[in-house]
């Protein structure tokens, strides 16, 4: 695929209706058990405050993330570091504290490279911890343990019809952006481009709005009257081994804690 | 990249905008019938798969953030859009993280809700030809607000923050005028090809 760049066509298939299972531990527990468990993990890693907690949680995060079988996407994280890579640029620069280093008259201080470490420790811990437990689910396996969860229900309808919706509409994107190559478009920096760029969005929001008037009817015709179910394709059942992976992560969590306050 | 990570703000910020974000949310979709939840997530779709085109600006390359343009399009309904959007980022794609999602959100969607006030009316007042200029005006306004609010989140949450503040607005001003250029493009494109797509999208917009 040269008409859209690798890394387009790896997120979007990331969205699948029906993914691979993935095998691993991970993969086999409760969807809403992995979503509870990294927004707990984001609350307390975030508060942490030493070096070496971060370190354990970032380990924990990573063993998580190899186990799930998302490391093969690191190159998602490429977009994260960058926002790291600014603050890690500037925060010794501009924390006062004793000098590290000075380079002509801006002195690097201690206290600064110590908070961009902790920044970028957090950062990547909870972002791995997310790709590892929430981003291995499927994701309509994700809107329906978001509604399990008791999110709003309207949302949730919105979320999966987005979802399969963006695979559609990916499609016609594939399709535009072929005809553009076969009447030999080569993206440039200029205002030709820009302009087809510009045309090529506003055909794909053509498309969509009259796809959606046909998504409204087909609808309609199934005696859709303006509430959706939600149908669990998946029967969950709430095992042992869940309860087993909820006290164990609850346990490590807060002997981390307790670990974080003794320090 | 208008997408935060967790652990750099402070809790005050992350409250406050998980706060406001929940409330414009609960507004917006309680006047989104479930009549209408077909065609908004089709748009939103078509949003999200727009904004992850890479525009080339010269060495490099960027993507649109189009809240602007979603703000003028979809009105309200933008709101819950870019939260489904960032939120599908943020749990597969590792954009941003969790708790910082309420903050994320109030960036992106209250730049698109004021592009809905501000520039919607001049939509119907305007003479067709005159399109692109509020195009450009909402694309320009949707992303210097955006990062305007981005750099704000980061100054409250810290002294230390302020050069990355500044650094980081200044980066959204190129992008700026490529959004601005772009929007007022796809607004003229629409306005040619299909004027009532313009009209018909007021169900969604109110």
């Amino acid at each position: 695929m040269v008409a859209a760049t690798p890394q387009f066509a790896a997120f979007v298939s990331q969205l699948a209706l029906f993914l691979p299972t993935a095998s691993g531990w991970i993969c086999a527990r409760d969807p809403r058990l992995r979503i509870v468990a990294t927004g707990v993990f984001a609350l307390v890693t975030v508060n942490f405050t030493h070096l070496f907690t971060l370190l354990l949680a970032l380990l924990c995060a990573v063993i998580a993330l190899i186990n799930s079988g998302g490391w093969r996407r690191w190159r998602q994280l490429l977009a994260l570091e960058s926002v790291m890579l600014l603050l890690l640029l500037t925060l010794p620069l501009t924390t006062p504290g004793t000098a590290l280093f000075t380079i002509g008259e801006f002195s690097a201080s201690h206290a600064g490279l110590s908070l961009a470490l902790t920044l970028l420790l957090k950062a990547n811990a909870v972002v791995l911890m997310l790709l590892a437990l929430v981003g291995s689910l499927e994701p309509m396996q994700f809107g329906h343990a978001l509604a399990r969860l008791g999110v709003s229900e309207k949302l949730v309808h919105l979320l999966l019809l987005t979802i399969r919706q963006i695979h559609l509409l990916y499609q016609e994107f594939i399709r535009l952006r072929q005809a553009m190559r076969a009447r030999a478009f080569v993206p440039r920096s200029d205002r030709h481009t820009w302009h087809s760029y510009g045309w090529l969005m506003g055909m794909l929001l053509v498309r969509s709005l009259t796809r959606s008037q046909r998504l409204a009817a087909a609808m309609r015709l199934r005696g859709f009257h303006g509430r959706l179910y939600l149908i669990d394709v998946w029967i969950w059942h709430w095992q042992r081994t869940d309860t087993a992976a909820a006290l164990g992560f609850a346990l490590f969590l807060s002997s981390l804690m307790a670990m974080d306050w003794q320090l | 990249m208008a997408h935060i990570p967790d652990g750099v703000l402070s809790a005050p910020v992350l409250i406050g905008g998980a706060v406001l974000s929940i409330g414009l949310l609960t507004i917006a979709l309680r006047r989104l019938d479930d009549e209408r939840l077909p065609a908004a997530a089709v748009l939103s779709a078509a949003f999200f798969v727009s904004s992850l085109v890479t525009i080339p600006i010269g060495p490099t390359s960027v993507h649109l953030l189009l809240n602007g343009l979603m703000g003028l399009l979809l009105g309200w309904t933008a709101i819950p859009a870019l939260f489904v959007a960032l939120l599908l980022q943020a749990a597969f794609f590792g954009y941003g993280g969790i708790l910082v999602l309420g903050v994320n959100t109030l960036n992106m969607a209250l730049p698109a809700l004021l592009c809905a006030v501000l520039f919607t009316p001049w939509l119907r007042r305007i003479a067709p030809a005159q399109c692109f200029w509020i195009g450009a005006a909402a694309g320009l306004f949707g992303v210097l607000f955006t990062g305007g609010l981005v750099a704000l989140s980061l100054s409250l949450s810290g002294e230390a923050f302020h050069t990355a503040a500044e650094v980081l607005f200044a980066s959204y001003l190129p992008l700026a005028l490529v959004e601005a250029l772009m929007t007022g493009t796809v607004l003229t494109f629409l306005q040619r090809v299909s004027p009532e797509l313009l009209n018909s999208l007021v169900v969604l917009r109110d």
